[in-house]
This record gives C-alpha cells, structure tokens and sequence, in this order.
C-alpha cells in the first residue's frame, strides 16, 4: 500500500504534480514520462507566449486550422461548447482572435489523468494541473481521494476537503485572483472582469468542464454565478465574495469530506 | 477566540468539523517562509483543523545551515522516505508573546509528533494557556494530518507561487 509514483513537472507557466497509485512502477513511470512530454507538446502548440505556436500563428492568419495539429480543432470545439453550455461566460477568444488558453490546461490535465488510468493495475489518479484537480479511482481500497480547497484569504490553509467519496471521477477546479490577480476577462467586455468574487470552486466529473466552468462563474458574478452552476447537471460548487460570503451549491455536502 | 472568529464567517460555514484553537494560532504565529519540506507538514495539517499550521511551519528547518536555531536530526534532513522517521527543530520565532520554537517528527510521510520546545511562559496568563493550547494543539495538528490531503485545488499559480504552495509541500514529502 501507500506511496505510489509521484512526480512534479514545470510547464505551461505553472507546476503539474501526479500521483499514481497502483500498476508496476516501471510502467507507471514510463507513462508517466510520455504524458509529461505531451503536456508539454501541448504547450508547444497552444502557447500564446510563443510567437511560433500553432496557436499564435492560427491568432494571426497564418495558419488555418485544418493545418495545426489535430488537437488544436479539437480543443477548440470543446471551448466552442464551453462558451455555449455558459452562455458566452466563457470564452476561447480574446480580442476576436481564437485563445484556448482558458481550457487547454484542464482539459490536459484530465487527459494526462486518463492515461496513466490506463496503465495495466494503476487503481487511482490524481493530477493538479496547477491547481485545477482530476481524481480518478481510488489511492487505496477503502479510501477516496481527498483534495484540499485552498483558502484565498489564509495562505496555506483550506477552506474545504473534498472527497471523491465513491465516485470513479471528480474534478475540482478554482478559479480565482489569490495567485494571479485579476487575470479572469470578461467576455462581453474584453477587460477584467467585474465580480464580487473571490474565488469560485467547481466539483464535476470532468476537468475539462470543472475548469471552464469555474472560470464562466466568476466572471459572471456571486449571485448569477450560483445559479447558473446550479442548473448544470452533476456539477457542485462552492463561491467565496470578497466580503466573506460563503455559497454553495445544494449537493456540494456529498461532497464534503 | 471567538471573536476571531467572527472575521471568517465561510469557515463557519465549512468546516463543520474543524475546531480551531485561534488562540494557537496566535500563540505560533511563527515565520511565514517556511521550507517546503517543513511546510508540509504544516500546512497540511493547518488544512483540516485551521488552528495547527502554524506548528509545522515553525520555521524553517535548515539542514546543514549554520543558524543557530534551526537544526534537523534523524535522517539528516533527508525527505522521510518509507517509514524512516524524521524529526525537524523550527527556527525560534519570536512572536509578540516571546519565542516560539516547535519540533515535529514525520514518519512515513504522516505528522507523528508535534513538541514546542519553547514557547512563552513569563507570567501566569502564559502558563495557562500554554497548558490548554500546547496539547491542543498537538492534538489538532495530528488529527489534520490524518485527513490525509492529497491534492490542493486554488487559485493557479505561477512556478514561483507554487514553490510556496502547500501543493509543494505535499509534493516534496511525499515525492
């Protein structure tokens, strides 16, 4: 039991820590080797930082879509859902020009999960993408994955914990101005956006969602936010305003450990 | 206590579970620049209880460094592997009450122990606190670490915000 294979990478400008659990561990770090070189193929690809990226040259013209690699049109439908699903909160655009940016990271992160899941015995995943979190199975027989919610306002501490508790996958995603200040735009308005949050936390099966999800409810706001995250069907959320408040979703406690 | 709490009206909300010893936490207001390493266990048990971060935080343990009060035994300052035990002397911190120095040991990965080695006691409202809250404290230290995080989800950060993180310290004792 106990410890699996553990490792932390630096890349897209953040840190992705794994811990696998289960399978041989030569396998599980020969896996673990690939993900980590695709993740940062994807930032090859998707960065905007890069002036050479396929994205940046897709941003600028010079490169139709049809000729980036197959990820980038497929990454780019899912943010094409994304912003429908949120009503336009969430964006893959950023000043008309097409910038995955907002969903590339999670939607790595739970495919870099989902593949080590595949390694022959590996019974548990769990991958921070920098802060946004895919649990797959379990760590142990008997014992979910348990992941800490950081608290915005007390450095080092956590305002929740949050169990997988029986669920073979959960995501948990925040977004927030702790780390980055007031980095989340809003779409309509292309500027920073303009809310009474402090960070918004999002339980789902899926990264990929949990993530865009997190970032749409921000920008939209405490109150709209809330509600809107309450129509989504098998997502739970919890919303820290800048005053203190606390919201929550009414079937986040099934999810509270 | 009390009315500290009263500023954190969302953790009244949440941590149904949690009690917190405010007084500690003033009480070992230690350095906030802890090594990761140390940190961890830190951190990861002020995530449960809230009131017991502070204790592993106690300062940064140095191995190898000439500073007087940090010092690091067992294994040497090695990251606990397997079950080896390794115990940690923070620096002294010297908080508004006096110093404060904690000394942790982490076995296998898990907060085993949690010791103030010095910590106020110039007056009889010291002493009495320090009665309650030293226990306690170590109380709520191990029953957070045994929450057993095992991941951090927050606000993304940078490579440099993360070195800080408590995502790190998690990393760094179990990797």
């Amino acid at each position: 039991m106990g410890e699996g294979v553990r490792h932390a990478e630096e890349v897209m400008g953040t840190v992705f820590s794994f811990d696998v659990r289960g399978g041989e561990a030569g396998a599980v770090r020969a896996a673990l080797g690939q993900v980590v070189a695709e993740l940062h193929e994807v930032d090859t690809v998707f960065s905007t930082y890069r002036a050479d990226s396929a994205v940046s040259r897709l941003a600028r013209g010079e490169l139709p879509v049809e000729r980036c690699p197959a990820e980038v049109a497929r990454v780019l439908g899912l943010a094409a859902e994304a912003e429908r699903v949120s009503e336009g909160w969430f964006s893959a655009r950023h000043r008309g020009v097409p910038d995955p940016t907002g969903i590339v990271k999670g939607w790595s992160a739970e495919r870099a999960a989902r593949r080590l899941a595949e390694v022959a015995g590996v019974r548990g995943v769990s991958v921070n993408g920098g802060g946004d979190v895919q649990s797959l199975g379990a760590p142990e027989p008997g014992r979910p994955w348990r992941v800490g919610i950081a608290d915005p306002l007390r450095p080092g501490g956590l305002i929740a914990v949050v169990s997988t508790a029986g669920a073979g996958e959960l995501a948990v995603a925040t977004s927030g101005t702790a780390e980055r200040g007031a980095h989340i735009t809003d779409p309509r308005t292309g500027r920073p956006a303009v809310t009474d949050l402090v960070a918004v936390t999002v339980v789902a099966p899926r990264l990929t969602w949990a993530d865009c999800w997190a970032t749409a409810a921000f920008a939209r706001g405490s109150r709209a936010g809330l509600g809107w995250l309450e129509s989504l069907p098998d997502t739970e959320a919890l919303l820290l305003t800048a005053d203190g408040e606390v919201l929550h979703t009414a079937g986040l406690a099934t999810y509270i450990a | 206590m009390h009315a500290l709490r009263k500023n954190r009206p969302l953790r009244r909300v949440v941590l149904a579970s949690a009690t917190t010893v405010s007084a500690v936490v003033l009480l070992l207001s230690l350095k906030p620049h802890s090594s990761p390493g140390l940190a961890l266990g830190a951190s990861a048990q002020g995530s449960g209880g809230g009131a017991s971060a502070p204790a592993a935080s106690g300062g940064s343990p140095t191995p190898g460094s000439s500073a007087a009060s940090g010092s690091s035994s067992a294994s040497g300052g090695a990251p606990a592997a397997g079950g080896a035990a390794k115990t940690v002397t923070g620096e002294t911190a010297q908080t508004r009450w006096g110093p404060v120095q904690v000394r942790v040991t982490v076995t296998g990965g898990r907060l085993t122990e949690v010791t103030a080695i010095q910590y106020p006691t110039e007056n009889p409202r010291d002493q009495e606190i320090n009665s309650y809250a030293l226990p306690q404290l170590r109380r709520e230290a191990l029953a957070a670490q045994s929450a057993r995080i095992d991941m951090v989800s927050g606000a993304t950060y940078t490579s440099t915000g993360y070195q800080q993180s408590l995502q790190s310290a998690l990393d760094q004792v179990h990797g």
